[in-house]
Parts: structure tokens; sequence; C-alpha cells
């Protein structure tokens, strides 16, 4: 008799397990990302009123914020994989921590980009040495690092250990960005949304905000798994079960 | 509704070069990057392949030598 499997996400840490509902979830996330970005530059461009003080261009804000977050959240998810994987050991948390990689870099390289053209008609400089804009630039050399080094480092078990370490070291300086505003008196505008506080923006403009930053959230997760999805298969390439999507590819092609 | 015309749409007020600057690049990243996750994926699974086939060719000649 069949004994019924019982459900567990932790089969999910299996790179067996998983390959197949990352593969079978990414387009869906994908989907909802498009979806989502489309509402979202809806409510930014048509429905929320001009800026009082900004006129038009603070628009920037509906991509500049969510980049921003983006790029401060993905370092602190790789940082939590690397340091499930330095602890339990499991393979599959590494190459999650390598697959995020990208993806937060690209995301932080938006932040300064489009804060530098937010910056200029603002505050009349495309770049200033300030806390939060220094600390922001450190991040993106943080992504840098982490690429080069666990690509440099040829034995997986090292690369993933040397990674972690660095990812980890690297989180301290996520606080550093995110309360930069209230530590330093800067250039750069304080939080315009607040957990305490009621928000100060217009609700419109809060909501085209709030949408983007869910359309950034799901277009990570898609390329995520599909990036991992590619890790995989590299690092278990001598398993059986590899074999068969290989040859299975091999007959779809 | 905020604007009376495509061409005030597209102009934003005189900050055009800034505002669509700054969403051209993202989402001119965000192609590039998707192009790129895909094609790595093609890639991997291609020289995968080869190297599959490789060992298997070198074992069935391991297996006519013995």
């Amino acid at each position: 008799m069949e004994t019924p499997q019982r459900f567990s996400l932790f089969r999910y840490a299996a790179p067996h397990m998983f390959y197949p509902l990352a593969g079978k979830m990414a387009p869906w996330f994908l989907a909802i990302a498009g979806v989502l970005t489309l509402i979202g530059l809806y409510l930014g461009f048509f429905v929320a009123p001009t800026d009082a003080v900004q006129g038009e261009v603070y628009r920037v804000i509906f991509i500049h914020v969510p980049a921003a977050w983006m790029s401060m959240f993905v370092y602190l998810v790789m940082a939590f994989w690397s340091a499930v994987g330095v602890v339990f050991n499991t393979r599959l948390s590494a190459m999650m921590a390598q697959a995020l990689a990208p993806t937060g870099a690209m995301f932080c390289f938006v932040a300064l980009w489009t804060g530098a053209l937010w910056g200029r008609p603002t505050w009349g400089a495309y770049w200033v040495w300030d806390a939060r804009l220094t600390s922001q630039l450190l991040l993106l050399f943080l992504y840098f690092g982490f690429i080069a080094l666990t690509r440099a480092i040829e034995d997986p078990r090292r690369a993933d250990r040397a990674g972690a370490i660095l990812s980890l070291v690297g989180a301290l300086n996520v606080p550093v960005i995110y309360f930069s505003v209230k530590w330093w008196n800067t250039l750069h505008q304080g939080a315009s949304v607040s957990l305490t506080k009621a928000p100060s923006m217009a609700t419109t403009m809060l909501w085209s905000m709030l949408v983007m930053a869910l359309a950034a959230w799901a277009y990570t997760i898609a390329v995520t798994l599909w990036r991992v999805r590619s890790l995989i298969l590299e690092r278990e390439r001598h398993t059986e079960w590899v074999g068969e999507v290989l040859d299975a590819a091999g007959e779809r092609a | 509704m905020n604007w009376g015309s495509w061409s005030e749409f597209w102009s934003m007020g005189g900050s055009a070069f800034f505002v669509w600057g700054s969403y051209g690049v993202a989402f001119a990243l965000i192609a590039v990057e998707l192009v790129l996750v895909l094609r790595r994926r093609k890639h991997v699974i291609h020289r995968l392949q080869k190297l599959r086939r490789a060992a298997k060719a070198t074992a069935a000649r391991k297996e006519i030598r013995q």
C-alpha cells in the first residue's frame, strides 16, 4: 500500500524538488509583475497629481523608491540565505543567494541612476557625497564584490562560504542606508513613507509607489527563480535527475 | 487626468529628460536582464548536454574495449 506523502515545505529545500517548482512559478510571477507595472505606471502618470513643489519631475519617485527598497531588501534576503547555508549546510541556500545578487545589483544601479537624474533638477547636482548616496554606492560595490568573489573561486563550497561571509558583513551597511537620513542631516529628503507616521504624500502617489514596489518584488522572484534553475543544473549535473532533465530538453529541441 | 495632449504628457512639464531618462534606463536594464537570464539557461542546457554526450561516448568505448 502506498503511504500518503505528507506535505512539507522542507521537501523543496532539495534541489531536485525545487527545480520543477521554480520553473512552474517563474512565469506566473513575471506575469504578475507585468500587470502590476502597468497599473502602477497608470496610477503614477495619469491619476497622481502634479507635485506642488517639484512639478512633474517628482514622478521619478515611482521607479526610484521601489528600486531603492528592492536593492536593500534583496541584499538582506541574500544575507539570510547565506546565513541559512552556513548554519544548516543546505546546498540550495547558497545558490539562492547567488541567484539574487545580479538582480539586487541591477536595482541598486537603477536607484542611483534615477536618483542622479532626480537630483539634478531638484538639488542642482547629479551627485553629492551625502551619507545616503555614499552608503548606497557602497551597496552597489558590495553586490559587485559578492558576484566577483563567488565567481572567482573555482570550488563551489569555498565560493559559497566566501560569499556568505561577504554578504553577512555587508548587511551591516543596509541599516546605515536606511537610517542615514535620520542620523545625518543631509541633502537627501527624509522618508516619504513611515510605519509610525501618517504618509506625507498624496494617497494616489503613495499607491502608485506601493504597486510599483510589489511589481518589483514579483519581478525579482521571477528572475531569481529562472537564474537559480540554471545554477541548480550546473551544480547538480552529476546526478541522475539532471541527466533526465537534459535528455528531455534534448527531445524537445 | 493631468494632461491636455500627448505632447504635453511627453514633455513632462519640461522635465522629459530626467523623467524618461530614469524610466528608459530602468526598463532597458530589466529587458537586458531577462534576455541574459533566458540565454544563460539555454547556454547551460546546451553545454551540459554536450558534456553528457561526451561522457556517454567514453563509457561506451570503455565497454567495447573490455
